[in-house]
């Protein structure tokens, strides 16, 4: 099932299936080394629809709520 | 020949500059820190070279005006150091890609090596030379462990031959990274729970406030123990003798006695009152805010290299997303409490053109400079908390306040936070010294000669009568709206010039703390200095700036005159 990163719990693993957006999103992401295929951790979230933070290998990176609502994963 | 250190943020581009070129530019543990280039030059076998210090970039499509700025570099470039963080292979070697299509002759440097080491991982730097057929180092550019061999290697880059499919990129990567790279398994460390714990909301709130109290709590105890042990006593016992010897020289009164020494109170030198060139001249920049401002970059340079501020963005995100910008717009503010020369640079690390003027609106209004708090509390330290309490509360309503109008009324669109979370790095003792060192530096340098020249001004202003005659025109708005002396305009004019020695010309006024905390406000928010106002313009551009201006002086008085109101109706 997949789910958006916003609503994936805190600590939980999943692989990245699908980026909803068009070509401006998905490269800025893609050149941070988030792109479909890619494991990643939910590290955190802030309140008040706040910033996600994601592990991805030993890197740790924080997004807009706006864009991680983009990210679909699938937890495993 | 142009040389270019190329790579992603935060890879340690301006480490390896510095050990290459021996000049010294400020690194610190957050991406972004280098928002334009430093050029150098150095040698290689025999023959100069030039080497520039490109600010760092994702990729080669830029999507902001410093990456712009290094796209632009980069295009007239002839050789490539492409410097890749060794424990983040996938995004380095995704930038070295892009660059080997521009078929320039290109080295690759494996930095942060050290912390390979550290995570498990192994890499085949042999086999990295094999696969992309140019010459690769490893380095740890902190020691300058593998910096010689990169010197003897920079003449041996080459075009590589790599061929592969853009489009396939990532898999491109995954199989080199397959061939080249090995993690054996480490056990989760206690950085990691401290990184975990510092970046959710629950303990990270609760830490961040600790770490904000400590900050402030350790400026005041550093800055106040060095000027009472160390600076105060020596321009009493040892500058004051020297200064009273040659006042006697001087016949102690006279034009050029005033100048450089100033009156004397009671027939000794009041480095507060006397306002010559040797005496307030030296004594404001040098034994009242060197110490401050020491202590300040200090505590900043353990919070940068720490890794810690881009977490700090994070989590005050919340709250500068009501003032229209993402939670990156503290790095400006924090930097601003420093000086607010860096810290208007800064807010290009602000992509949109919103974020960017309510960044750079709110700091030059709201966050006073090292320099100018110095003399804050020198001049309102003796009233207790009150007073201090008093102006800072007022600068953070105001910062609200302001916030919120301005996300309100300025259009366009800000962008949402999205920044890389450096690990946590112990600081390294011989590179905090020598950016404190190098802004310590940079400090005298603005300072000193910035200081004498406002005294040297307004002693010829007042002699000429021409400052008097600027308090007689702006006596009703000062008088009535602020309730402060005619005098005071005098300090508010050499604010311009420099905000500390405004505090210095305000102390002789015998004002009631009503009026001290009032003119504080103002001269605080009024209109940043004249080096401030130069990178603003340069940053936002004439209009803006016009805009920028006019809020900040407008705010200035509004606000100074509310609080004078609500000062007096509270007895104050
Ligand atoms: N442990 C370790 N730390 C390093 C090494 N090289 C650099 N650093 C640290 O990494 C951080 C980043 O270094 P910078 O030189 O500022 O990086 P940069 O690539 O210039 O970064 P930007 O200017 O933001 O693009 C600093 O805190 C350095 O002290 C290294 O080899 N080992
Ligand atoms: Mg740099």
């Amino acid at each position: 099932m997949m789910i958006a990163l916003t609503n994936m719990p805190v600590g939980k693993k999943g692989i990245i299936k699908d980026i909803d957006g068009g070509y401006g999103i998905t490269h800025n992401l893609d050149v941070m080394g988030i792109h479909t295929g890619i494991e990643v951790t939910k590290v955190s979230k802030q309140w008040m629809r706040g910033p996600v933070t994601i592990r991805i290998g030993n890197n740790e990176i924080a997004l807009g709520y706006g864009m991680a609502t983009r990210i679909m994963v699938e937890l495993i | 020949m142009k040389v270019l250190l190329v790579g992603n943020p935060n890879v340690g581009k301006s480490v390896i500059f510095s050990r290459l070129t021996g000049l010294n530019v400020i690194s610190s543990n957050y991406p972004g820190t280098s928002i334009d280039y430093t050029k150098g030059y150095f040698n290689i076998q025999g023959e100069r070279a030039e080497l520039i210090d490109v600010p760092g970039i994702y990729s080669l499509e830029p999507t902001c005006k410093t990456e712009e700025i290094a796209v632009k570099l980069i295009k007239n470039g002839d050789v490539f150091i492409n410097i890749i963080d060794s424990t983040n292979l996938e995004r380095g070697l995704n930038l070295a890609l892009q660059l080997i299509q521009y078929k320039k002759p290109l080295l690759i440097v494996l930095n942060l090596f050290d912390e390979t080491r550290r995570l498990g991982v192994s890499i085949d730097i042999k086999k990295i030379e094999q696969i992309l057929g140019v010459p690769c180092v490893a380095t740890c550019a902190l020691t300058g462990e593998g910096i010689k061999e990169l010197k003897s290697k920079i003449g041996d880059a080459t075009i590589s031959e790599y061929v592969f499919d853009y489009s396939q990129r990532w898999n491109e990567i995954g199989k080199i990274i397959n061939e080249v790279q090995e993690i054996k398994y480490h056990s989760p460390k206690i950085t990691e729970k401290l990184r975990d714990a510092t970046i959710r909301p629950i303990t990270g709130i609760p830490i961040l406030i600790l770490v904000l109290l400590l900050t402030f709590a350790l400026i005041r105890f550093i800055g106040e123990g060095l000027i009472g042990a160390v600076f105060e006593p020596f321009f009493e016992k040892a500058w004051s003798p020297l200064i009273l010897r040659l006042s006697e020289l001087l016949g102690q009164s006279g034009f050029f006695h005033d100048l450089l020494i100033g009156k004397l109170v009671g027939g000794d030198i009041d480095y507060g009152e006397s306002f010559g060139l040797l005496t307030t001249g030296l004594f404001i920049p040098l034994g009242a805010v060197l110490p401050y401002v020491f202590a300040f970059y200090t505590v900043l340079a353990v919070l940068e290299d720490s890794g810690y501020l881009p977490r700090v963005a994070v989590m005050v995100d919340n709250i500068t997303r009501k003032a229209g910008m993402n939670g990156t717009a503290i790095i400006p503010m924090l930097l601003g409490f420093g000086c607010n020369v860096p810290g208007a640079l800064a807010t290009r690390l602000l992509k949109s053109r919103k974020e960017k003027f309510i960044a750079a609106t709110l700091m030059s209004i709201t966050v006073p400079c090292m320099a100018l708090q110095a003399m804050l509390f020198g001049l309102l330290g003796p009233y207790g908390i009150k007073g201090l309490g008093i102006v800072f509360g007022t600068l953070i309503i105001v910062w609200f306040i302001l916030g919120l109008f301005l996300n309100k009324i300025i259009k366009g669109p800000s962008r949402e936070i999205f920044v890389d979370i450096p690990p946590y790095r112990i600081p390294y003792l011989r590179g905090l010294a020598k950016k404190i060192w190098m802004r310590l530096r940079w400090f005298i340098k603005e300072a000193v000669p910035f200081m004498l020249l406002g005294v040297l001004i307004a002693n010829l202003l007042y002699s000429l009568g021409i400052m008097q005659f600027f308090s007689g025109i702006t006596a009703p708005v000062f008088n009535h709206l602020l309730d402060l002396p005619p005098d005071a305009v005098g300090a508010m004019i050499m604010g311009f010039l420099r905000k500390d020695l405004a505090v210095g010309m305000l102390i002789p006024l015998n004002m009631s703390l009503k009026q001290l905390i009032v003119a504080s406000v103002v001269l605080s928010m009024y209109f940043p200095c004249v080096a401030t106002f130069a990178v603003l313009l340069k940053e936002l551009g004439l209009v803006d700036m016009l805009k920028s201006t006019l809020i900040m002086i407008l705010v200035a008085l509004i606000t100074g005159s509310v609080l004078n109101a609500a000062l007096t109706l509270t007895g104050l």
